[in-house]
């Protein structure tokens, strides 16, 4: 039996977001990943930090994504500070593009309903017609028609992100274990056990985030986690010159220079397979909006699935029959890393729970049964 | 022969990626026993790396055949067979994606098509290993078999003072086309482990029945050690030396270290098969030990465990252009059996002869793979500061960093340093990297797995993909791609 | 760098940098320009460093150059045609589409 404070079951966004929060408030911490071809949405992801157009009909998510963005900054610093390394974060804001009247209409409303759940409390956003948007992203297509750009919206490397978590999750004391998918989790008076890979590890707090594993996982524990995988196809190309002045939803520019595509939403069950005509799709997307994308070529397509919860929000939750265990996960690891590492990390740690947490606790999804 | 007549929404019995002597093999065989084949070549004229400019070699002269030697003359007879038959040839189509039912994303000179084959031959072959030392991205540095890329497409040879360092038949084959052509070759740096020879000693014997190569090889040995003012053997620590292009290399032997003053420098530590495509196909690899290096799992017939998917050649494991001819006649045997043209009772008759061929040989390839198997130093660089990764410049200091914080294998590697991520998609890492992982953590390198190969597999543009058919149209109505943000990849 | 075992016998000229380069038809440009004596072909994306042809057969991209203004070309699989301009390609090639900043 080898012991911990805590442990976190996951080693990607989601977990070592987490655990680099839990090791920082001084809790010896115990890191369970799966080996080198996990399915790690990370490594598939976009890389926004993103809070335009999310949250319709849960007011609390918008805000919670808003407060994540907004720590996001001092976030990287502090891993800039602990690990050296920059994830690249930026916030110039971000436009979300609209290639036809149909979704111009639709993105309206959209803003418009998220905006008027808010109340009282801010959410900014300015819908530029072609014109506008020309100035602000020189060189997009005539087929965009118009655009929201949201001072709010940034973005940042999801795989430095990763780095830098895991790097300063060891800097802290964190112990880390790939190779080590855990397979069963129970508890008796004296704490949480938690076996993998032919081990057994007991801690008196376990947090599950482990991506697509959580629902079979979290349901040991008498919590139900509905999720789906989704495929999600990106295309990446080569380093070119800094041209995209900030992040929109079809096409970043990273730091390093390279153009990010993206991206479609599929669900193809558990299989990861890149599919051509969906690659087609993301350039032809991609070249519509950016037509000066034409020459550059592609040097990676990533297919990764993604986790999509049961109503689209994250999921938070302790089990009431199994003491100390936690569940937490989440569409947007990047968007979400800061609070996730700042506010739930605390939250384990024992503190008491960000305002609103039990919004996203699963319960609402027997409500809705009930309903 | 059907000179590339564009058939892109056709779909053949075989198609076969790589105009080597494998593809050639299996393009002839296939196409005589009544299937559908088309050839898919990056090149203008078959022949492969092997047989490269082969087509135009006799109107340059019998001198120019002599340089080159008559292993090379043979592709001749080859190219003609592959020109009379049914086979279609495409030249100049590189192939950016493959699925493991034998669909293929080509893009030629009139675009990127998807197409689909009953089966898929990858006979890609093979490529030099990368060399990873001191000074191995300067201007100057490069490999032995690129110089000899050079001669026989273009007839060049090094005119500057040139050092050939490493290991390998090449070795002394590139030496000697080089001293023939007259260039400048100050130095010959033979790096084959002396340890090595004590291996392979036992295993000679053998070897020297089942051929005459060795006999040849030493040959050329000979004259080059005759022509070449500096020749040394069991050379360690090569660094090649210089600011902004080579200057010198240095080394180290028995007697010390020392450094010859150069401006180009030919490295070789043997060949490896390129496995991109296969790899992307998702067909299962092991790591074969004694020749480093990754090779698909495949039958006797050169099926790999992708359903559509076969590979015969270099591809699949270090044999030679020979052997690459008989594996591939046996691949497409097998594919004519599995689509019932012929019984595989037949195909396992007709490919007797190949399989003894095989057999015969493999006396002759354990003694090569055991006497040049490259020593540690290539595989892992000892020099934190030496760059494993060339294209985003990831050094194996770094590498060994994020293994000591527990990273688990290459993927992993790829994600935190990008080391894999630009243009040449690990193709130059990929072994050295996860090699660096396995010694940092002492694990075997099948522990530490390899890369995953996504497509592109060659480089394609963002206009080229956006324009791929055969994939059936981009929806005309609703959005292409999700608009909700909710939806979204953050 | 290196020399022609045989004289030109269908020549091709084309730029580099705005200097005339005279090859052989066939010839691929990294041929071309090895045989030309231009070491420099390409600038490291990340240390700036200088960088050449490396393996000759498409699958190091140390050869990446920019030709007729469309970056990240090949220089070993690209065949010369006459005329054609070719450019050292420095950190990333520039924009895109070649557009400021």
């Amino acid at each position: 039996m080898k012991g911990a404070d805590v442990i976190v079951i996951g080693g990607g966004l989601v977990g070592a977001a987490i655990a680099w929060g839990t090791a920082r408030q001084g809790l010896g911490t115990l890191l369970l990943d799966e080996g080198d071809t996990a399915l790690r949405a990370s490594r598939g992801n976009f890389g926004l930090v993103w809070v335009q157009g999310k949250g319709l009909g849960c007011p609390e998510y918008a805000q919670w994504s808003l407060r994540s963005a907004d720590r996001w900054a001092d976030f990287a610093g502090d891993l800039m500070g602990e690990t050296g390394i920059d994830v690249g974060h930026e916030r110039p804001g971000g436009v979300l593009l609209n290639m036809s009247e149909d979704e111009e209409q639709a993105n309206t409303t959209l803003l418009e309903q998220i905006r008027r759940e808010a109340g009282n409390k801010p959410y900014e956003y300015e819908m530029m017609d072609h014109a506008q948007l020309r100035d602000l992203l020189p060189g997009i297509g005539a087929d965009v028609v118009s655009g929201s750009y949201s001072p709010y919206d940034g973005h940042a490397n999801p795989l430095y992100l990763l780095r830098a978590l895991h790097t300063g999750f060891k800097a802290q004391g964190g112990r880390y274990l790939p190779g080590h998918r855990v397979e069963s989790i129970s508890s008796d008076g004296a704490g949480v056990t938690v076996s993998a890979a032919g081990t057994t590890f007991s801690a008196p707090k376990v947090v599950i985030a482990a991506g697509l594993a959580t629902q079979a996982l979290a349901a040991q524990v008498g919590l139900s986690v509905p999720m789906t995988p989704l495929h999600g196809q990106i295309i990446v190309t080569e380093r070119t010159g800094s041209r995209l002045p900030m992040p929109t939803n079809l096409v970043r520019q990273t730091r390093e220079g390279v153009m990010m595509l993206g991206y479609t939403v599929d669900d193809f069950g558990y299989d990861t397979a890149t599919r051509p005509d969906r690659a087609r799709n993301v350039a032809l997307g991609a070249l519509k909006a950016f037509p000066y994308l034409r020459d550059l070529r592609v040097v990676r397509s990533w297919a990764a699935l993604r986790i999509m919860t049961a109503d689209g929000f994250p999921i938070y939750d302790a089990s009431d029959s199994h003491p100390g265990v936690y569940v937490a996960t989440c569409h947007s690891g990047v968007t979400l890393a800061a609070v996730h590492a700042l506010d739930v990390a605390r939250w384990v740690a024992g503190e008491e729970a960000p305002a609103d947490l039990e919004r996203f606790s699963t319960r609402r999804f027997d409500v809705q049964e009930v309903a | 022969m059907n000179d590339s007549t564009p058939m892109h929404d056709s779909r053949v019995d075989l198609a076969i990626i790589g105009a080597g002597p494998a593809g050639l093999a299996a393009a002839i065989t296939a196409s005589g026993l009544g299937l559908t084949v088309s050839v898919l070549d990056e090149g203008r004229r078959p022949g492969g790396q092997i047989y490269r400019g082969i087509e135009d070699a006799p109107a340059r002269g019998e001198q120019w055949m002599t340089l080159l030697g008559e292993d090379y003359a043979r592709g001749l007879d080859l190219v003609k067979r592959f020109r009379a038959s049914t086979a279609q040839y495409r030249p100049e189509h590189s192939v950016f994606d493959i699925a493991p039912d034998g669909g293929l994303g080509i893009l030629g000179p009139d675009g990127a098509h998807w197409i689909e084959a009953e089966r898929v031959l990858v006979a890609t072959g093979a490529m030099e290993r990368p060399v990873p030392l001191p000074g191995w991205t300067l201007p100057g540095v490069m490999g032995a078999g690129a110089a000899q890329t050079l001669l026989k497409s273009s007839a060049l040879v090094p005119g500057a003072r040139t050092v050939i360092a490493g290991s390998g038949p090449l070795v002394y084959l590139v030496a000697r086309q080089m001293q023939t052509g007259g260039a400048n070759l100050v130095a010959v740096l033979d790096t084959t482990p002396r340890a090595n020879y004590r291996r392979a000693a036992p295993l000679l014997a053998r070897a020297m029945l089942a051929g005459n190569e060795i006999r040849k090889g030493l040959a050329w040995r000979r004259e080059v050690k005759k022509a070449t003012p500096l020749f040394r053997t069991g050379v360690r620590n090569v660094h090649v030396e210089g600011v902004d292009a080579v200057e010198a290399v240095s080394f180290e032997t028995g007697g010390g270290r020392g450094r010859v003053d150069c401006e180009l420098v030919l490295l070789h530590e043997g060949i490896v098969p390129n496995t991109q495509l296969a790899m992307a196909a998702e067909a299962d690899h092991d790591y074969d030990e004694l020749q480093a290096c990754w090779r698909p799992r495949l039958d006797a017939f050169g099926r790999s465990s992708a359903p559509g998917i076969l590979v015969a050649g270099d591809g699949g494991g270090i044999a030679g252009a020979d052997l690459a001819v008989e594996a591939g006649h046996l691949a497409a045997l097998a594919v004519a059996a599995d689509l019932e043209r012929i019984s595989h009772a037949e195909a396992v008759e007709r490919g007797a002869a190949a399989r003894a061929a095989i057999e015969r040989k493999s006396a002759l390839r354990r003694f090569l793979d055991t006497l040049y198997r490259p020593r540690d130093e290539v595989l892992a660089p000892s020099h934190d500061d030496t760059l494993v990764c060339r294209c985003e410049e990831v050094t194996a200091g770094e590498l060994r960093q994020i293994a000591a914080m527990g990273c688990s294998g290459p993927n992993q590697a790829k994600a935190f340093t990008r080391c894999g991520m630009g243009p040449c998609q690990g193709r130059m890492c990929g072994l050295t990297a996860a090699a660096v992982l396995a010694r940092a953590g002492g694990r075997s390198m099948a522990e530490v797995g390899h890369l995953r190969i996504r497509p592109p597999i060659k480089p394609i543009t963002v206009g080229e993909l956006a324009a791929l058919d055969g994939v059936g149209p981009p929806p005309d109505a609703g959005p292409l791609l999700p608009t909700a943000p909710d939806e979204g990849t953050d | 760098m290196f020399k022609r075992l045989h004289d030109l016998r269908t020549p091709v000229s084309f730029e580099f940098e705005g200097e005339t380069v005279t090859a052989e038809d066939g010839d691929t440009v990294a041929a071309a320009l090895l045989a030309h004596g231009v070491r420099h072909v390409r600038d490291a994306v990340v240390s700036g460093r200088p960088r050449a042809p490396y393996c000759m057969i498409g699958a190091c991209f140390e050869c990446l150059v920019e030709i007729d203004g469309r970056p990240n070309r090949q220089a070993c699989l690209t065949p010369v045609r006459a005329g054609m301009a070719v450019r050292r390609q420095s950190v990333a090639g520039g924009t895109p589409d070649g557009g400021a900043q």
